[in-house]
C-alpha cells in the first residue's frame, strides 16, 4: 500500500491499521532525512499550509511548523488570540477566508470536540486535526506508537499502561484507538474521578493501584495533570495525587524489570513524574519529540500526495 | 509483449569488468571516492561493482544508497504515489568524488533528483554517473553518463529490464516491446 485510505487526518478512529503502518514506514524515511546535515526535502514546495491554533500549544505547533518547513511547504500561522474570532466570526468563515488566499491544507487545534470533522465537511481543504477538545489528538498517538515501535521493535502484543487524567485527555483516547488497532493491549490507571464512564466499552481495563499496574505493563505513558481543566476538585491535593499516581524512581526500582517511560509533555515535574525519572535513561520523552516531527512529516506528505491540481 | 536479450550473462560480466577497470583508472585507490547506488534498482549493481573492485585489489571501497523519492519532480503528478526506500550514506560527502550508480539511464529525471538529494549530505567535489544501460535517445534533460555498460537505441514505448542472478536466476538485460 502506498496511499492513505483517508483524505484528512481527523482522528485515529477513521484510520485503517494499514494506514498507520504506511505512516510509520514513511516516518522511518523522514527520520533519516531530519538527521542529515541538511534536513530538508523539496516534496511540498508547491503546497501552502495554514496552522490554525484556536487553543494554546507550544510543542505541537512548533513540531508541525518544523515538519512543514522540512518538507519545503509554505507556512502561515494563525492563533485565535488577537484575531477576528474575538469579533464573533464563525469557524467556517475564518477558514474560508484563509482558504481564499490559496491555502492547500489546514492544521487545526480547537477547544471543541469534533471541530476538525465539522470543518472537513464544510470547507474544501485537507484537514489535519492537531487536537480537538477532549476528543482526539491523532498525531500525538501516532508518534507515541511510533516511539514504542522504535524502542521495543513492535507494537502488536505490547502491554501499554496510560496513567493519569484520562477524562480530559484527547491523547489518551487517540492512543487507545491507535494502540488497539496495532494489536497492543491497553490499560489505564488513575483515580476513578478522572476515568470517563465509557472507558470499559473501549475494551480497556481500569486499574487503581499504580504499583500493580506497573508490574503488568511493558511501557508506561504518564499523562499530564491538566491543571487548567481542573474546574472541579477531582482529587484532594496535588501532593496526594503524586503519592498515589506519581511515578518516582523508588517506585520504578521496586519493579524487577526495565520499562520505558513516556510523557506527551509538558511535564509537571514532581506531580505525575519526578525529575530524576524524566531526566533518566528510562525516559523516552525527548525521542518522542523527535519522532513527532518525523511522523507529522509523514502525515503531511501522504495527505499532500492526494491533492489534485 | 516480445522480449529480446540485449546482453547475456557473459556480456554483462564483460561489461562489469570493463566498468570496474575504468573506475580504477579514474579513481585509483578510492581514498576520495564513494559509490552511491540510486534506489531501488542501482543497489544490486553497486554491490556487484564494490565486490569486483575488492577482487581487483581496491580494499577500501565506501558505498552507500540514496533514495530520491522526496526529490522527484513528479510528486502528485503520478496516479500512484511511490514509496520511499532507505537512504544510507554513513560518511561525509564533502569534497569527495561521488559516483552515482544506476541500472538504466532513461529520461535523466532520477539523476537530476539525485543531484539535488546528494547536496543534503554536503558538497561533493565531483559527481559522476555510471549506468549499465544508456537509452541515449530518450533523454528529457541534458544529462550524460561517464561510464556506460552498453548504449541502447530504443523508443519510449519499449522497456529495458536488467535482471540479476540474485533475484531472477541469471544476469542479463532484456528489451521488452509491445507486439503490434
Amino acid at each position: 500500500m502506498s496511499d492513505l485510505s483517508v483524505d484528512h487526518l481527523l482522528g485515529i478512529k477513521y484510520l485503517q491499521p494499514e494506514d498507520i503502518e504506511l505512516i510509520f514506514e514513511t516516518a522511518d524515511n523522514f527520520k533519516e532525512v531530519i538527521n542529515r546535515p541538511i534536513k530538508k526535502v523539496p516534496s511540498l514546495r508547491d503546497i501552502t499550509i495554514a496552522n490554525l491554533f484556536f487553543e494554546n500549544s507550544t510543542r505541537t505547533k512548533l513540531s508541525f511548523e518544523l515538519a512543514e518547513k522540512r518538507l519545503s511547504a509554505d507556512v502561515v500561522n494563525f492563533s485565535a488570540s488577537g484575531s477576528s474570532v474575538s469579533k464573533g466570526e464563525t469557524l467556517i468563515d475564518t477558514v474560508n477566508n484563509i482558504l481564499a488566499m490559496k491555502v492547500d491544507m489546514v492544521v487545526m487545534r480547537h477547544p471543541n470536540p469534533g471541530a476538525a470533522v465539522f470543518l472537513s465537511q464544510n470547507v474544501n481543504s485537507r484537514i489535519v486535526n492537531a487536537g480537538d477538545g477532549a476528543h482526539e489528538h491523532p498525531t500525538q498517538a501516532l508518534l507515541d506508537a511510533y516511539s514504542i515501535r522504535e524502542k521495543l521493535g513492535r507494537v502488536a502484543g505490547v502491554k501499554v499502561l496510560i496513567v493519569g487524567d484520562i477524562l480530559h485527555s484527547r491523547v489518551a483516547l487517540s492512543n487507545i484507538f491507535c494502540l488497539q488497532k496495532l494489536g497492543a493491549e491497553v490499560r489505564v490507571c488513575g483515580p476513578s474521578t478522572l476515568m470517563p464512564k465509557y472507558i470499559r466499552s473501549l475494551g480497556v481495563e481500569v486499574m487503581h493501584d499504580l504499583d500493580r499496574a506497573l508490574e503488568w505493563c511493558d511501557v508506561a505513558n504518564m499523562l499530564r495533570i491538566q491543571l487548567e481543566r481542573q474546574d472541579h476538585q477531582y482529587f484532594p491535593s496535588l501532593r496526594e495525587y503524586s503519592m498515589q499516581y506519581g511515578l518516582s524512581m523508588e517506585r520504578l526500582e521496586r519493579l524487577n524489570k526495565e520499562i520505558p517511560i513516556m510523557h506527551p509533555g509538558p511535564i509537571n515535574r514532581g506531580v505525575e513524574i519526578t525529575s530524576d525519572i524524566a531526566d533518566s535513561d528510562h525516559s523516552i520523552i525527548l525521542p518522542q519529540v523527535e519522532n513527532g516531527v518525523a511522523t507529522r512529516m509523514a502525515v503531511l506528505y501522504l495527505l499532500a500526495a492526494k491533492i489534485q491540481r | 509483449m516480445s522480449e529480446r536479450i540485449l546482453l547475456n550473462e557473459r556480456e554483462v560480466d564483460l561489461a562489469l569488468h570493463r566498468l570496474t577497470h575504468q573506475l580504477i583508472e579514474n579513481h585509483g585507490d578510492f581514498s576520495n571516492s564513494i559509490l552511491i547506488g540510486l534506489q531501488p534498482r542501482g543497489i544490486r549493481l553497486t554491490e556487484r561493482l564494490s565486490e569486483m573492485l575488492k577482487k581487483a585489489g581496491v580494499d577500501q571501497v565506501r558505498s552507500g544508497s540514496l533514495d530520491i523519492t522526496f526529490f522527484r519532480d513528479d510528486f502528485r503528478r503520478r496516479d500512484e504515489p511511490i514509496s520511499a526506500n532507505k537512504t544510507n550514506i554513513p560518511f561525509v560527502v564533502e569534497n569527495q568524488n561521488v559516483i552515482f550508480i544506476d541500472d538504466v539511464l532513461f529520461t535523466g529525471r532520477s539523476v537530476r533528483a539525485a543531484l539535488d538529494a546528494i547536496n543534503s549530505f554536503g558538497r561533493p567535489s565531483k559527481v559522476e554517473l555510471l549506468v549499465l544501460v544508456d537509452r541515449r535517445l530518450s533523454r528529457h534533460l541534458p544529462i550524460q553518463p561517464n561510464y556506460i555498460g552498453r548504449i541502447v537505441d530504443s523508443v519510449a514505448s519499449e522497456r529495458v529490464v536488467v535482471n540479476w542472478k540474485e533475484e531472477n536466476g541469471s544476469d542479463n538485460v532484456e528489451l521488452l516491446s509491445e507486439v503490434r
